[in-house]
């Protein structure tokens, strides 16, 4: 090989789970052994997790990509690289890779293909271009800036985030905080992990922005500590910006400060609810609030504070940089701009897909996750998360827009999208939304805290064939309490995938069934 | 008289750990607000956060040892039993679920002689269930002693175990 060679290995963490590091040792072993002369740089993910570890080497016509590579496909590459021969595992031009071409990304432009911790890199790819301008703007407009683009919360519940800033910005207090969420979660979701492990300055620069636009002066990201690798790199490159001016007494030459703290959280479901999370960083059981007050006037050690998922804040930077115009261009209806939906669960091209809203469940779960991974047909797709809907096939054609999932029962959510096949047995899919509800319930409202563990056990019923109809009545009474009478979403959206199930699936509710092939009773413990 | 209610057993006085948690605790400026990132250090330093530490902290804090009590029982990570050497967790929630993990935890137990949220005889492994490790798209999931393991199955966690069990 001539001169140097840059050959890229993620170091995302599900590219780690199937073995990246090692790929990476193998690489560099081969190269020595060679005498080729290589620089390894370890970037995120491209978010193609069935091709991880994707490899990917620098050539005269861009990056080209191998995957999925073992340590031991690394010898037979080198052989094929040096003689010229094309290896087995050549996909061809990264960019060209059909689910990566057919993405729209804003967010996710820069993850998977810069070092996360090198700044030059960031800089070299568009970054910081949004803080600059910011610098140089006018506050308010900053705010009306990310108004206009109707940028709502990527969280979930997609409340316009720059209302909250508003709030926050013209609430007079001694001191002011923007909190990150990235307490993700939710089952069949990872794109928050993705964005701080593969681009964590995207975040920062977000924040820092919020932060001069509210006139914030702490900042803390909230990670949750299944997230180890994220947490790390968070903090790497939050020490990064500090020492390059760019965070800390003077951010960014603005003559502003913003100091950025990372928090772990300890594996509580719960502290991914705003309020909660606020306990929680305030070193307190992470029980939920009751509001008003809302957190943009009463916030962290109640102050006005600014909560926004990582995905809102790292979709700020690209909004400011490029104008609310641009972002806005992208979307239906009232979702406006782009949304990172999962493929996650029995889907055999699992990853990240960055589309406009009004995409379709089909294309995504069909076109760019080509099916079920066992090959089976597709029986129920969960949306948004534990407490989002099982939408059923006959769904397949809803764009994904918040205001047309809900007409439908259901709800977008953070686009996490889980994949069954047919023998997902229904029934048990209900129960266990309950079951989960009983143990990561914080406890503060009754709805919730009791409804959830009589849910679990009115379902045990309906599975055991007891009083089936009478007992289907009592599910749909205390489903309706719970999402009128629970404090936040977890009591009250819970009801969302128990209804959803019974009402697409009522084969599965006529109790005394005998299991549904391969299906299996799910009896969970606790977290621990 | 002794009292041993939750969190106020303080039998097994031992001022080797005190004084670690009380180190820790300074390094963390005795906040209240830094409670969590304590408890997480005191685990990491002593494998899990008993009964007998619970008063030293409130103590540094200035907090109720209710209060200290309330907040290592509110969270799933904090135990106040010894775990295992190795630290096992399958995650079984719903994109696991969609990929079989329920056989999975089924045979790990079996094969490994536990339930889960139990040690092993030997004391070399704990399993735990865990809910979301944020590998849905590499499912099943599972975390070996805080590494990431995709598309688990019994073959590929025997491995990772065997791999820890002799240091590798």
């Amino acid at each position: 090989m001539p001169n140097t060679v840059d050959i890229y290995v993620p170091c995302d963490a599900a590219a780690l789970s199937v073995g990246a590091n090692e790929v990476a040792e193998a690489i560099a072993r081969e190269a020595a052994a060679r005498d080729a002369s290589v620089r390894i740089i370890r970037n995120g993910s491209r978010g193609m997790f069935w091709l991880e570890p994707l490899v990917e080497v620098a050539t005269a016509k861009g990056r080209v990509a191998y995957g999925p590579v073992r340590p031991q496909d690394v010898a037979p590459m080198f052989d094929a690289w040096l003689g010229g021969t094309a290896h087995r595992l050549l996909l061809g031009p990264t960019d060209e890779i059909a689910y990566l071409k057919n993405q729209e990304r804003l967010t996710f432009v820069r993850c998977g293909i810069i070092d996360p911790l090198s700044l030059e890199d960031y800089e070299a790819h568009g970054g910081l271009a949004g803080l600059r301008k910011a610098v140089a703007t006018p506050l308010p407009q900053v705010v009306a800036e990310v108004l206009e683009a109707g940028l709502r919360g990527r969280g979930g519940a997609g409340f316009p985030a720059a209302i909250k800033w508003k709030t926050v910005a013209e609430t007079e207090a001694s001191q002011k905080y923007i909190c990150c969420n990235a307490d993700e979660g939710d089952s069949g979701t990872f794109a928050d992990r993705m964005l701080m492990e593969g681009d964590p300055g995207s975040l920062i620069e977000g924040m820092a922005i919020a932060a001069l636009a509210t006139g914030a002066t702490e900042g803390y990201v909230y990670i949750r500590s299944e997230y180890p690798q994220a947490i790390a790199t968070m903090q790497a490159a939050i020490d990064l910006w500090e020492a390059a001016g760019l965070l800390g007494d003077n951010v960014a030459g603005s003559g502003k400060a913003f100091r950025l703290h990372v928090r772990r959280g300890a594996g509580a479901y719960i502290c991914g609810e705003e309020s909660s999370m606020l306990e929680s960083l305030e070193g307190r059981r992470g029980v939920v609030r009751a509001k008003p007050p809302i957190p943009a006037i009463s916030g962290l050690n109640g102050k006005p504070t600014v909560v926004n998922n990582v995905l809102t804040l790292a979709s700020v930077p690209v909004i400011i940089a490029k104008g609310a115009a641009h972002y806005k261009a992208f979307g239906m209806g009232r979702s406006r701009g782009t949304q990172a939906f999962q493929l996650a669960g029995n889907v055999r091209q699992g990853g990240l897909v960055e589309k406009a809203f009004g995409v379709t469940l089909r294309e995504l779960v069909e076109t760019f996750g080509g099916g079920s991974a066992t090959g089976r047909p597709i029986r129920a797709i969960q949306v948004g998360g534990p407490l989002g809907a099982y939408v059923p096939n006959s769904q397949l054609d809803l764009p994904m827009d918040y205001e047309a999932f809900a007409a439908a029962g259901a709800m977008v959510g953070h686009g996490g999208i889980v994949v069954f096949d047919d023998s997902v047995d229904m029934a048990q899919q209900a129960r266990f939304a309950f079951e989960f509800c009983a143990i990561e319930s914080c406890g503060k409202c009754t709805p919730c805290r009791i409804g959830a563990v009589r849910g679990k056990e009115t379902v045990d019923k309906i599975i055991a064939g007891q009083d089936v109809a009478k007992n289907l009545a009592l599910v749909a009474d205390l489903c309706e309490t719970m999402t009128d009478g629970s404090l936040c979403a977890m009591g009250g959206l819970t009801p969302m995938p128990v209804q959803s199930a019974i009402k697409h699936w009522p084969e599965d509710f006529r109790g005394r069934t005998p299991p549904r092939k391969g299906s299996e009773t799910i009896q969970i413990p606790a977290a621990e | 008289m002794q009292d041993d209610r939750p969190g106020r057993t303080d039998s097994s006085a031992d001022p080797v750990r005190d004084g670690q948690v009380t180190a820790i605790c300074q390094r963390h400026g005795n906040q209240p607000g830094e409670l969590i990132e304590i408890l997480h250090d005191v685990q990491t330093a002593l494998g899990f956060v008993p009964d007998g530490v619970l008063p030293v902290i409130a103590q540094a804090l200035n907090l109720s040892r209710a209060e200290v009590y309330g907040v290592r029982t509110f969270y799933h990570d904090f135990h106040a039993e010894p775990a295992g050497k190795h630290i096992l967790q399958l995650c079984r929630a719903e994109a696991c679920q969609a990929m079989g993990c329920e056989r999975l935890a089924a045979s790990l137990a079996k094969s490994l002689g536990i339930a889960f949220g139990e040690t092993t005889e030997d004391g070399a492994i704990t399993l735990r269930a865990v809910y979301c490790l944020g590998n849905c798209g590499l499912a099943p999931a599972a975390m070996l002693d805080g590494r990431l393991i995709g598309r688990a199955d019994a073959q590929v966690i025997a491995t990772a175990l065997a791999a820890a069990k002799a240091g590798r």
